[in-house]
Order: structure tokens, then sequence, then C-alpha cells
């Protein structure tokens, strides 16, 4: 990686930090131009040639660098690799200047627009590294009354100026323990679209237990979006997802889940697991969920504290990255041999992709999107909930406040030094704010191994989507 | 151009 930094100006984050990311895979030499987003395909004598050669550019290759690359390659082939980049950099995609900072002070008064909502403090699982501390965060087993979610509504009607689509997500621990809420906030929500103008979109997140036909039917004709929480094979799953018994949930749910997939057409859902230290083979996890007959799936790295057992470490760091080699030669044979999968962290756009304020910004947590417990506290978002110090307000008490909103609105790729110098910044939007704060208490303070984690995932992202061009050519 | 092939440009 190369970067050059030109001085500070009025703002920390109008630096022009033109960058380059070059990497190599299955015989395939890739070069990632950051501030365009231009992703090339170069041969040997270009790609060590960019390790030799930054802008600003002389008109023709400069003789130290014929020199040094005199060894491996003929002068024609450096002077014609030269013109090739000195080209492609005058057509600002290569080496392109950063045009995105100008934008880092806009949507700071964001309406909001996303709601998670805790519709429950409980679960009927005791998964072991479940971040809600098993269901309850910590803060105690409960369940949302209506008039809480009633007024999270309400919240988000009046937060919501300016915007006609709104997002409520039913989180937990476990939304379906609290069902008959849930249908009663739909229910208000839909009656309140009209008046307002607005249209919800509902997701919903569940551990599959508690599906019935009637629930199956509910959640396919109201969320937008379902989320199936399961890890993958059977021992796998059941060594973590556990019920209250100590008895694995696999069982239980896999043939829920198919039934609610089969009956959901062609609308969208996840299966969604986590690997830990436990399964670093985990595309075989990813594998097994797709030949169950699922073709959306993600299957993410848990994040936890390194002293605990199943927590994945700086050491397993290569093995996980081969695991996403050999899921991305996976996906392709599915592919290839006409089958469909979609892998979440191999989505990627290379033709135009999110809007600017999303790759700053990412989730929106905080400014854009808040999460609301049973008691009606307002949190950034659901990894913050029980850290009291972030609690930004409390619904019965009409208390908001702003300038926690104002900490979010200002927390983007530019404001985070790690970031700033990051050739991933534009795809991962400054990674997760709760992770950098409770790893490093600092939510502008990313945190390093998940970092290096979605790196992999970025450049096996790009890598697909290089293969598929070839393969069209 | 010979050696470079553009493929593609911005919780």
């Amino acid at each position: 990686m190369q970067d050059l930094q030109q001085p500070f100006a009025m703002f920390l984050w109008r630096i022009n930090i033109i960058m380059i990311h070059k990497f190599k895979a299955k015989d395939i030499s890739i070069v990632l131009d950051v501030n365009s987003g231009g992703v090339h395909i170069v041969d040997d004598v270009t790609y060590d040639l960019l390790d030799l050669v930054e802008p600003p550019f002389q008109a023709s290759c400069p003789d130290d660098v014929l020199v040094k690359l005199s060894d491996r390659y003929t002068e024609t082939e450096i002077t014609e690799a030269y013109a090739d980049i000195l080209e492609l950099h005058q057509q600002q995609l290569l080496y392109s200047d950063d045009r995105y900072g100008n934008f880092a002070e806009t949507a700071v008064e964001s309406p909001i627009k996303a709601l998670c909502l805790h519709i429950a403090h409980d679960c009927n699982l005791r998964c072991k590294y479940c971040f809600a501390s098993t269901g309850d965060f910590g803060t105690g087993r409960k369940l949302m009354p209506f008039e809480v979610g009633k007024a999270a509504i309400d919240f988000l009607l009046e937060h919501s100026v300016g915007r006609e689509n709104l997002e409520v997500d039913f989180f937990g621990g476990e939304p379906l323990m609290n069902f008959e809420v849930v249908k009663q906030i739909v229910a208000y929500a839909r009656s309140k679209e009209e008046e307002y103008h607005k249209n919800f979109r509902f997701t919903i997140t569940t551990n599959g237990v508690l599906l019935t036909d009637d629930k199956i039917d509910f959640i396919n004709r109201e969320m937008y979006n379902a989320v199936l929480s399961i890890d993958g094979r059977k021992e796998v799953n059941d060594r973590l997802r556990t019920k209250v018994d100590g008895s694995g949930s696999y069982d239980t749910i896999i043939e829920k889940y198919k039934k609610l997939v089969q009956n959901r057409g062609d609308q969208e859902y996840y299966v969604r697991g986590t690997y830990t230290r436990y399964n670093l083979d985990f595309s075989e996890d990813v594998l097994h969920l797709y030949e169950e007959g699922f073709d959306q799936i993600s299957v993410e790295p848990v994040m936890e504290s390194p002293d605990v057992e199943y927590a994945i470490r700086e050491e397993d760091l290569d093995q996980i990255y081969a695991e996403y080699d050999k899921l991305v030669d996976r996906i392709q044979e599915i592919r290839n041999s006409g089958g469909s999968i979609n892998f979440f962290h191999f989505m990627i756009d290379l033709d135009q992709g999110p809007c600017v304020v999303k790759r700053l910004r990412g989730c929106g947590s905080g400014n854009e999107y808040v999460a609301i417990t049973p008691d009606g506290d307002i949190y950034p978002c659901h990894q913050f909930v029980g850290h009291e110090e972030y609690c930004m307000g409390n619904l019965e008490q009409g208390t908001f406040r702003e300038d926690i909103k104002k900490e979010f609105a200002g927390c983007h790729v530019y404001s985070k030094p790690s970031c700033q110098k990051c050739w991933a910044k534009f795809y991962c939007s400054g990674g997760c704010n709760a992770n950098n704060y409770i790893f490093n208490g600092d939510i502008h303070d990313s945190y390093e191994l998940s970092c290096q984690i979605m790196r992999k995932r970025l450049e096996s992202a790009i890598l697909v989507k290089v293969c598929e061009t070839l393969e069209q050519s | 151009m010979k050696h470079i092939k553009t493929v593609n440009a911005l919780c």
C-alpha cells in the first residue's frame, strides 16, 4: 500500500490521501484505486512498477526505476507499463484525488430513519457468545410493553421529518417471546402510515425456537426481511446455541426455517450464523446451510475478548484468511454449475454501490438509527445497550441527548485515525462503533482484529467480481 | 492498454 499525505487544511478530515491497494489472488494481480473505486487487473511488470512510482508523475519513467526493474523486464515493457499507469492517472482511475472529504460534514442533522426495538430482554436460548448476556443485556429479564412500543413509533414519526420510508427492527433477546406486542406495534405503525405519509418496513431477528405456522405467516406477510439465527452444521450450532437445559437447538429450528423460507417467495431473508475459534473451518458451515436449501447466507466472526476460549485471536487470522479463499472457490463452483448463493460479506457493487453518506458513516448508529429498550431507554444501537454513559434518553421522560447524536454524526472514516489511511474505508465505512468502544474505549478507535478480517473479506469480494468479469470476457 | 485491464469507478 502506498499513500501520500498533503498538509492538513482547516479540518482534520480535509486530507487528500491518494492511495491504491494491490494484492494477488488465484494468480491474478489486482489493483484498487481507493478514491475512485476503480479496479484493475495488471501484469507483473505493472504490479512491480506500482511499488516504485507515485504522483506527481514525470512524463516518462524515471531512470532509477528503469534500472531497478531492468533485471526482470525489458526497457520497452517498463516504459509501456509506465505509460498505461500515467494514462489511468490522468483519467483519475489510478492514484485519483479524494473527493469524498467534502461530504464528511454533511448529514450531521440527519433525521432518525431506523429503530431497533428490543422487544424482549429475555431469551429461551443460552448462546454462550451472546453480546446480550444470554438475552437480558445485563439489565434483568423483561418484555417490552405495548405502551413503550407505541411511544417508540411516535418517537420515530416525530424525528423522521423529511423521510418517507422508515425501518423498524424487532430484536432481542428473542422477539418471538413477546410476539403479541410485535403484532400490536405493527398494527399501530400501519395505522399511522397514511396520516403521516410514511411507509414502515419491518425486520425480525429470531432464533426460531418458537416459530409456528401462524407466526411464519405473519412474518412473511409483514416483515420486509427475516434474519434466522443458526450457526451451520448441527454439531457446531449445538455447541454454543443451547437451550436453557443445555441441549442443542438445531433439530428444533432447521425444519421451521425451511418452511419459513419456502413460504417467503422472493422476499428477503438471511440465515445468519456466528463463527468462533471452535469452527475456523466455517466455510463448511456456509456450505452446509446451502446444502440444506438456503441461498441467502451470512456467517460472521464472533467479537469477544481474546481471553475467552472461543474468541478469535490474532494467531487465527491465517487460518481464517485461508477459509475465505476456500469460500471464494466454493461459491464460484456453485455459480458455475448453475446454482445460486449469496454470501453477505462478499456482496460488493463495483459499478456504483452505496451513496456517499453510507460509505462515510456506515450503519448510522446514534444519528440515523437508535435502539429502544423495554424500559424506553434510547441507545445509539443494540450493542450499546447497558453502557449507561451512552444512554441517549428515555421515551417516557421525553428526554433525548442531542449531544450524543452530534457525537455519532461526527463519527466517520475521516474522524477515525486508522480509517483515514486504510484502503478499505469506503467499503467498510469505518467499522462498528460499538466494537470500537467495547474493545478500545473510543468510538473513533478502530478494533484492529475486526479490521483485518474485514479487509480480507473485501479482497475476497473484489476477487469474486474480477473472476466473473474475466469469465464473461 | 497492453498492461492493464480495467474491470470497472464511488451494520
